[in-house]
């Protein structure tokens, strides 16, 4: 994949909440750096009641989108609260949360709470 | 209670023989809290049971809106499960009908009212437990506004039917991570406190939608703190626990409590552990599917403290 491509396929992954985890700041140009200062995203799949990958490291600032590919619902809440919980997703939905301070996230699927994952967000180089 | 009381009426005597298939159903008898099975309830049985008893119904897992392989219409099995209960025949009239969760399949109101319209076909009442389907509106708040009347906390309560006693347990509201099902502390306490002062020889129907007995963690197919609430039935003489959940019939006897699985009304999920996940069995054949969903009813007949539980499927 070619810089340029990286560099739109983020920009779109973070406007529509898509997949493709990759970094901006290196990239964009300034006035898009301050736009979106820290602008990246993660993903993570929701299949047969497990979450891929089980631990997603990222960046602080990186969006986060879960995409519920099953024909079960499911919704992510935090183990403590650290973050908002999702709505119900049924099939195709997904759901993001811009995580901004590094620590690790714990989180589970409300509907099915043996279904456990981990986002841990380490800091930004900026 | 003393000791002794408590070791009354707890007979051990008897052991689970074996499931016998009869025709449509799975027909069961429960005598001094121990289940054996009966063999095809004959003129006589029938008869007695007539005389005086009571049974009641139970439907599960409707999932109203689910519309996957391998079924694209939960309404319409939900409808043959209805049609199914208004054409058995049964010694004596149902008294009523529970449901053991996952009315709905996202909690969407028009799911509930679509449910409402096919269960109200069978004109029972009915006494509902939620599911975790049940509760996932954002606010958590349409089961309760709908079915949670005269309930406590989550929709728990408990009520009296020709000296039986039924407790409608919610398993499935404020689940914890890495967790299976729960009943929490108020829940359990409220238990307790319902079953305090009753006679170890009043027969006690437990009803939920997740298994109170551990089948497979691996699924969350349990409930964490079950163990606390059976402790406080151990002292009566004859339990039955009726859950959903899973899909399927499972059956387990331990001491004087009979634990006992609805089918679906909407489709099957494999055995435990025999599948990529406890998700529907997406390529059950669409012709066979009757023969995996159906309904439960019970029967108790009075003194004898015997309790026969028939599983019809919609197609046998």
């Amino acid at each position: 994949m070619s810089t340029t491509n990286t560099v739109r396929s983020a920009l779109v992954a973070a406007g529509l909440g898509a997949a493709t985890a990759t970094t901006l700041a290196a990239v964009v140009a300034p006035g898009w750096a301050q736009t979106l200062p820290h602008a990246s995203a993660g993903a993570i799949s929701i299949d047969n009641f497990t979450f891929t990958p089980q631990t997603l490291t990222v960046k602080a600032g990186t969006t986060v989108t879960w995409t519920n590919k099953y024909d079960i619902p499911h919704g992510i809440a935090s183990e403590n609260n650290a973050f908002a919980r999702s709505k119900a997703l049924d099939t195709d939905d997904n759901y993001s949360f811009t995580f901004t301070t590094p620590g690790t996230y714990k989180y589970f699927c409300y509907v099915h709470p043996h279904m456990t994952g981990t986002i841990v967000v380490e800091p930004s180089n900026e | 209670m003393s000791k002794s009381d408590r070791d009354d009426g707890v007979s051990r005597r008897k052991v689970l023989e074996c499931m016998t298939w009869i025709g449509t159903g799975v027909l069961w008898t429960v005598s001094g809290g121990v289940p054996h099975s009966l063999g095809i309830m004959g003129e006589a049985a029938a008869a007695e049971a007539k005389a005086k008893g009571l049974t009641f119904l139970q439907i599960s897992d409707s999932h109203i809106g689910f519309h996957l392989p391998p079924n694209p219409n939960a309404l319409g099995t939900l409808e043959e499960a209805i049609a199914k209960v208004n054409a058995l025949t049964l010694p004596q009239k149902p008294a009523f009908m529970i449901h053991t969760g996952d009315i709905s399949h996202l909690s969407l109101e028009a799911q509930f009212d679509d449910a409402d319209k096919v269960i109200s076909q069978a004109r029972l009442d009915v006494h509902y437990v939620p599911g975790e389907h049940d509760f996932l509106d954002p606010d958590r708040k349409f089961y309760i506004d709908r079915y949670g009347r005269g309930t406590k906390g989550a929709g728990w309560y408990s009520f009296d039917a020709n000296g039986v006693h039924f407790i409608g347990l919610v398993n499935v509201f404020n689940l914890k991570g890495g967790g299976m099902g729960d009943l929490g502390a108020e829940q359990l306490e409220w238990l307790e406190d319902d079953l305090k002062g009753r006679s170890a020889s009043t027969p006690i129907v437990v009803f939920a939608h997740i298994p109170l007995w551990t089948i497979y963690p691996e699924w969350g197919w349990g409930t964490d703190d079950s163990a606390q609430a059976l402790s406080y039935l151990k002292r009566f003489g004859s339990v039955t626990v009726l859950n959903g959940h899973i899909h399927q019939i499972m059956q387990k006897v331990e001491g004087n409590v009979t634990f006992h699985t609805a089918r679906s009304t909407a489709f099957p999920q494999p055995a435990p552990g025999q599948g990529p996940s406890p998700g529907p069995i997406k390529d059950f054949p669409a012709d066979k599917l009757g023969t995996v969903l159906g309904i439960a009813n019970v029967t108790f007949k009075q003194n004898e403290q015997r309790l026969a539980i028939v599983d019809s499927p919609l197609q046998s």
